[in-house]
């Protein structure tokens, strides 16, 4: 509790474990803000875009990633879908007081890592402590800022009937490899959350297709909420097909065996987008040369049909509608 | 998948289909309704909405949806008692999930937990053993509900607990029988069902063997079905059969995981835990003899109706609810007043609406809800059209 006080604790504790992690030009002067020049901003587009997001995910390391991480692939990937260059972070946390500083430098150095991959900087942040029990160890808050290119305009409301709905991967695994890694299902499974920064394969993707009308990350409540989102903001239908959601095996197993639905499994590393019917096969083969997009496909398009309904055939070849999720997903019962 | 796809082949479908869509249109010539089949457990509901089952159907057909879900039958009374546990200082309440959900005349499982009581979720009644033995200065009670089908497991759970001198354990025992069901559906005026798909996973088990009576009291046919989509049709095809031949029996589509005598180890750990109890309050549709258990007495330690003061109350379901005609499949869901409108899973009055097997939760969640709004809105307006020409 000391280090939460201000002071020369508080001073330590941020030097010591996320300044010198974060390491940049624009931190270290320790100024209370950070400072840009507009000029530079403007050499990248026209507009500012800004983000923010508080992660309290846990466990806080979990396959394939952990809360730093997750703390700023999500906020660069909010940045991305608006056709944003990520550019800049801040990063505040707030710490239970007992949390080791060891895990803490461990998830200051992987948001570190993360965000030198990803060519975005951590330029000012905020830390503080609370008595125990008063948060489920840390809690991270991302905001970040990126500008948008001059000409893009991505929305939700901009699909129309005949434009195709891609997916850039395998769906589903963030949410799988959260609910093993909790431990309470005692489930023995190889899936790890796709976690990333997807900046790069959205650039990939507007290069191949500039008519792309729609892009966002996947992440809570999983596609399947996405794309009712889009249907409702359009007004359109959409048509997805069963047999063409790719889905990992592993995935397949862990979802049959409990009964739950993997349109509604969270994402960490995925996108649905929408683009103009004579732009999906380009979009499709540049996602699919992309690392991140390996197994892109094609899942369904927008329709005529009943504005903001999502529907999809079956591999059996019936039509269930595909309806937002209410509350959590729970494990069957028999 | 091995097991899952074989048995959601389209192509197979196909096939199926043809012949029921012939068969039916057969079996319905010369008469006023169509033909009308249960489907008793809800996870056939379930599997019959996820694949869309319904829309590839010929109209000759129409599945009534029946009472085969544990969590849809349980009275609110007995929910409040799950609270009032929950809420007991020093208690961890463990459950399924879907019964986090259903309400109780003041607040649902879930509601509790956010209110501070320990309340947790389980996969198996195991998990929550193992958490009496990880907090020995708490009382850990089990949700025990389910057909047949869980209590195998719950009896297994009990016997371990003795064997590995467990104090801190007890189960709160709201397991059903599945056979009592199905009479007061056969014995109910207001149905007529042709015939029946059976509960897959209850008669992994129980057998096929207790079902006999419905074959050759009620004459009606009877087919134990799996869940995969063709398993659906596979067994709706075999009690089409039995109607076009003049046949009433038995039979197993799901022999690949139904033995014909039923699970004897199974059976042994429920007969030595459990017994039947006179009688048991179902969610509308009323008390039914024999069609609950309860722990025998040489577990009594383990029973927590025995081990916890329970005030037991018996609550009348909402007005509005007409939970007991969806569960016996007199109405269909969408032909409740509330459905979809005071009635959703947000705002559930009934458990339908929030178990994963809920008869009205599939409709909710599968189905076209503005479809059966209208189709609603033409049948008020038929049925208002028919009283004011009948008064005329």
């Amino acid at each position: 509790m000391a280090h939460g006080g201000g002071g020369k604790a508080m001073r330590d504790l941020i030097d010591d474990v996320f300044v010198s992690a974060f390491d940049n030009d624009l931190l270290s002067t320790m100024e209370d803000q950070a400072r840009f020049n507009l000029s530079d901003l403007a050499l990248h587009g026209d507009r500012l875009a800004m983000t923010t997001d508080s992660y309290v995910v846990h466990p806080l390391r979990f396959p394939g990633g952990d809360i730093g991480k997750l703390a700023v692939c999500g906020t660069i990937n909010d940045l991305a879908v608006g056709g944003a260059k990520p550019l800049y972070l801040s990063c505040a946390v707030i710490i239970e007081e007992g949390l080791e500083v060891d895990t803490l430098r461990e998830i200051a150095r992987s948001m570190a890592q993360t965000a030198r991959l990803a060519g975005v900087s951590i330029v000012t942040g905020d830390t503080k402590v609370v008595d125990r029990g008063a948060c489920d160890k840390l809690f991270i808050n991302t905001t970040g800022i990126g500008v948008i290119r001059e000409g893009l305009n991505l929305g939700a409301d901009r699909v129309r009937p005949g434009d195709a709905i891609l997916v850039n991967g395998l769906l589903g695994d963030h949410g799988a490899a959260i609910l093993n890694a909790r431990g309470e299902l005692m489930l023995s499974t190889p899936i790890e959350s796709d976690c990333a920064a997807l900046h790069k394969l959205v650039d990939t993707l507007l290069a191949a297709a500039p008519g792309t009308r729609f892009i966002r990350d996947a992440t809570r409540g999983g596609i399947a909420t996405v794309l009712n989102e889009v249907a409702e903001a359009s007004q359109v239908g959409i048509l997805i097909h069963e047999d063409r959601t790719p889905l990992r095996q592993e995935m397949r197993g862990f979802c049959e065996i409990l009964g739950l639905d993997p349109l509604y499994l969270a994402n960490e590393g995925k996108i649905a987008c929408a683009v103009p019917q004579n732009e999906a096969d380009a979009a499709l083969t540049a996602m699919r040369n992309h690392p991140l997009g390996r197994d892109s496909a094609i899942i369904g398009q927008a329709t005529d049909g009943r504005p903001g309904r999502v529907v999809m055939q079956t591999v059996f070849g019936g039509r269930r509608i595909v309806d937002m999720i209410m509350g959590e997903q729970l494990p069957r019962i028999c | 998948m091995q097991y899952v796809d074989e048995f959601r082949d389209p192509e197979k479908a196909k096939s199926l289909l043809q012949e029921i869509t012939e068969l039916s249109a057969r079996l319905r010539k010369g008469k006023r309704r169509p033909l009308q089949i249960m489907e008793v457990c809800g996870g056939h509901t379930h599997a019959i909405f996820r694949y869309g089952i319904e829309t590839m159907l010929p109209d000759d057909i129409e599945l009534v949806h029946g009472p085969g879900c544990p969590v849809c039958v349980l009275p609110m009374g007995r929910v409040d008692d799950c609270v009032q546990l929950a809420e007991i200082p020093g208690v961890i309440f463990t459950t399924f999930g879907d019964a986090m959900r259903v309400p109780g005349s003041k607040k649902s499982l879930l509601q509790a937990k956010s209110e501070g009581a320990d309340v947790r979720m389980v996969y198996s009644p195991l998990d929550a053993l193992r958490i009496a033995q990880q907090n020995l200065d708490k009382e850990v009670v089990f949700f025990a509900l389910g057909f047949e089908t869980t209590m195998p497991s719950t009896a297994m759970t009990v016997l371990r607990a003795e064997a590995e001198g467990v104090i801190n354990f007890s189960l709160f025992c709201n397991h059903i029988t599945i056979i009592p069901t199905v009479k007061a559906i056969l014995d109910s005026p207001e149905l007529e069902i042709d015939g029946f798909l059976g509960p897959g996973h209850v008669s992994m088990v129980i057998g096929n063997e207790p079902y006999e009576f419905i074959a050759h009291k009620y004459g009606k046919p009877i087919v134990v079905a799996g869940f995969e989509p063709l398993d659906v049709l596979h067994a709706l095809w075999m009690v089409l059969k039995q109607l076009d031949e003049g046949r009433s029996e038995v039979e197993n589509q799901y022999a690949r995981a139904v033995p014909g005598m039923g699970n004897c180890a199974a059976l042994e750990a429920i007969g030595k835990v459990f017994e039947l109890r006179e009688f048991f309050e179902w969610r509308g549709l009323g008390s039914i003899d024999h069609s609950g258990v309860r722990m025998r007495k040489p577990y009594e330690a383990y029973d927590a109706e025995k081990k916890f003061a329970i005030r037991s109350v018996k609550i009348a379901d909402p007005k509005s609810c007409q939970c007991g005609e969806v569960l016996k499949g007199v109405i269909k869901p969408w032909e409740c007043k509330v459905f979809g409108t005071a009635c959703t899973p947000e705002t559930a009055l009934g458990a339908l609406m929030v178990s994963s097997e809920g008869a009205c939760a599939a409709y909710y969640l599968f189905g076209d809800v503005e479809k059966i709004h209208s189709r609603r809105a033409e049948a008020e307006g038929a049925k208002a059209m028919a009283v004011a020409e009948a008064g005329l």
